[in-house]
């Protein structure tokens, strides 16, 4: 799975009210209409900005918060492509690959906004084209990869009816 | 090499040599849901393709946060968790029965070395009984509902050790508020905290849920004890028998740290808006002036909450300019307060009592404050608006300090009042 785009950058502890505010997420579960919201209270333009296959780059204890997965589900509807942190808080981070949100840990201090990315999320390599260097990231466990590959654990369940991870 | 208690619990459930950083596929003992997240639930499993709950008889789910319903919306996916209960042969702890957290242990769903998972942040606190229960999405509800298993990412272990009794006046809920001050709202993310120590041994059970409940602010996926003979009588006492069996940590263990902490002087805490560890003790902050109490939640509304609460307020009124809000966490728990006089002598100093449930505690309604209001609250979280209005001011801490301050009319040390 290689995922090529340009990074959007943001702070420590982005809760997941940031992520998507608590005003939209009761309201609807309408995951096309809740991604024109994601992110907004930190950046209104990023909704538009955001093209498929685009990076969050964030810092520590990224989807602090609420258990809600309407989280990873409005990035995933923006066509985020994967978000970077350096660290993401634990519900967040399950929730994102059982959505099928690819999600990495590296030191994301020297990526800029608008620097071209690419992951490759089977060898665990992230390049930043723009500053020709690599960012060494922590791989994702093949467990982890089955379910990111099916698209999910929706999709993973709907393929095996139960989990099939090895 | 000795292993942790999450170790040997994941070990046991997954059958497979369990190191921390492993991913385990493990089958568990038990799981839930609540009206906050069991809808979602519903609708993921119906996606899978799901036909079948795999093991009904280690399902509940529990109608606590909306409770009594506010709103029709609320109704209607009430209404798509008793059905789904029904069809599938699951338990429903419906309208009055009380908090998830509160009920699971009560009705002996989860006891020493089960594995447990719960569609609500504040699953942790089970480990008060030495089980491994941890808070999850819907999508990990649903799957489990289907397979009766889950992945997990085997944590490493912060051990925390608490030399010394807790003083006169202070309580597990101003230990725990301490503590996550000390390590911060992150100090342990992703990882287990093992609770030990002579402050530890001396609490009761109701204490120790307190402690294990506000593992996940200080960002842990579980909060762990050992099971000694208190938490063996407690179950005794409970009329619970089950398959359980203790899980002890090996004194090799290997810990991501030990913190060692010495209580015995310690001084009632109280957490300060908007975040759980900020922290002071209750000098700092006592003269503030509040507007509302809540005594309640899966944190603190068990019985002893409730009478240490009483024996504060009993024979004094409530403060005219404050509003107290009794939520018991169990229609157990709420009889008992009756049978004890505690409920008449609160509501004789004017407290207003609700529905045994999460109360006012995640802001949909029972008590929601106004712009500018301060609270002081008995519960877990006082982020903005997390009791329905960005513009209050919530303070946290023991059932002590809440009573008093209730009278006061502002925070008070509840060492005076005692
Ligand atoms: S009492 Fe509060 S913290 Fe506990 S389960 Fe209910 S809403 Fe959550």
């Amino acid at each position: 799975m290689e995922i090529k785009g340009r990074a959007h950058c943001f702070g420590d502890d982005v809760n997941t009210d940031y992520i998507i505010s608590g005003k939209y997420k009761f309201k609807t579960l309408d995951m096309k209409e809740l991604a024109k919201h994601v992110m907004e209270d930190l950046d209104p333009e990023f909704a538009q900005k955001v093209k498929p296959g685009d990076f969050v780059v964030a810092g520590k204890n990224f989807g602090c918060g609420s258990s809600r997965e309407q989280a990873p589900l409005a990035l995933l509807h923006a066509g985020v492509g994967a978000v970077l942190a350096r660290s993401f808080a634990r519900i967040f981070y399950r929730n994102a690959i059982n959505t099928g949100l690819p999600v990495v840990e590296c030191d994301t201090s020297e990526i800029d906004p608008g620097d071209e990315l690419l992951l490759d999320l089977e060898k665990g390599i992230l390049k930043n084209l723009t500053k020709q260097k690599e960012i060494p990231v922590k791989a994702l466990p093949p467990f982890m990869l089955k379910i990111l590959r099916d698209g999910g654990l929706v999709a993973h369940f709907r393929k095996y009816g139960t989990f099939k991870l090895d | 090499m000795g292993k942790t208690i999450a170790e040997k619990i994941l070990s046991k459930k997954s059958g497979q040599d369990a190191r921390a950083n492993d991913l385990v596929l493990a089958s568990l003992d038990f799981m839930m849901g609540q009206d906050g997240t069991a809808p979602l639930a519903i609708r993921v499993f119906e996606e899978m393709g799901g036909q079948k709950v795999a093991a009904p008889e280690k399902v509940a789910f529990v109608i606590d946060h909306n409770a009594p319903s506010p709103v029709e919306g609320v109704s209607a996916l009430h209404k798509v968790m008793r059905k789904f209960a029904q069809k599938h042969g699951i338990t429903l702890y419906d309208v009055g029965e009380g908090v998830c957290h509160q009920l699971l242990p009560e009705k002996g769903h989860v006891g020493p070395g089960s594995l447990v998972i719960g569609a609500d942040s504040h699953t942790c606190t089970y480990g008060a009984l030495n089980a491994f229960s941890t808070g999850v999405g819907s999508t990990d509800l649903a799957a489990a509902l289907i397979s009766g298993k889950m992945w997990f990412k085997v944590p490493e272990t912060i051990r925390f050790v608490c030399h010394g009794r807790l003083p006169q006046g202070v309580y597990a809920k101003d230990l725990i508020l301490y503590l996550i001050g000390q390590v911060t709202a992150d100090g342990a993310t992703y990882m287990a905290a093992e609770y030990a120590g002579e402050a530890i041994e001396a609490l009761s059970i109701e204490g120790r849920f307190t402690i294990a409940n506000m593992a996940v602010e200080m960002g842990a996926k579980a909060g762990l004890m050992e099971a000694d003979e208190k938490v063996w009588a407690w179950l005794k006492d409970n009329g619970i028998s089950g398959n359980f069996e203790e899980v002890k940590p090996d004194p090799d263990a290997q810990y991501a740290a030990i913190k060692e902490f010495d209580v015995s002087q310690l001084e009632p805490q109280v957490a300060k808006p908007h975040r759980v560890d900020n922290v002071a003790p209750v000098g700092e902050v006592a003269g503030t002036p509040i507007q509302q109490a809540f005594l309640g939640t899966c944190t603190n509304g068990r019985l002893e909450d409730l009478r240490i609460a009483a024996q504060i307020i009993k024979g004094r009124k409530i403060h005219p300019g404050v509003r107290l809000i009794v939520a018991p966490a169990s229609r157990k728990v709420f009889l008992e307060a009756m049978n004890e006089g505690i409920i008449q002598q609160l509501v004789e100093a004017g407290a207003a009592v609700v529905t045994p449930g999460c109360g006012p505690c995640v802001g949909t309604h029972n008590g929601v404050p106004s712009d500018g209001e301060n609270v002081i609250s008995t519960a877990n979280r006082n982020f903005k608006g997390r009791m329905g209005n960005r513009n209050a001011f919530i303070y946290l801490a023991s059932p002590a300090t809440v009573a008093a301050s209730a009278i006061a009319g502002e925070i008070a040390d509840p060492r005076e009042f005692l």
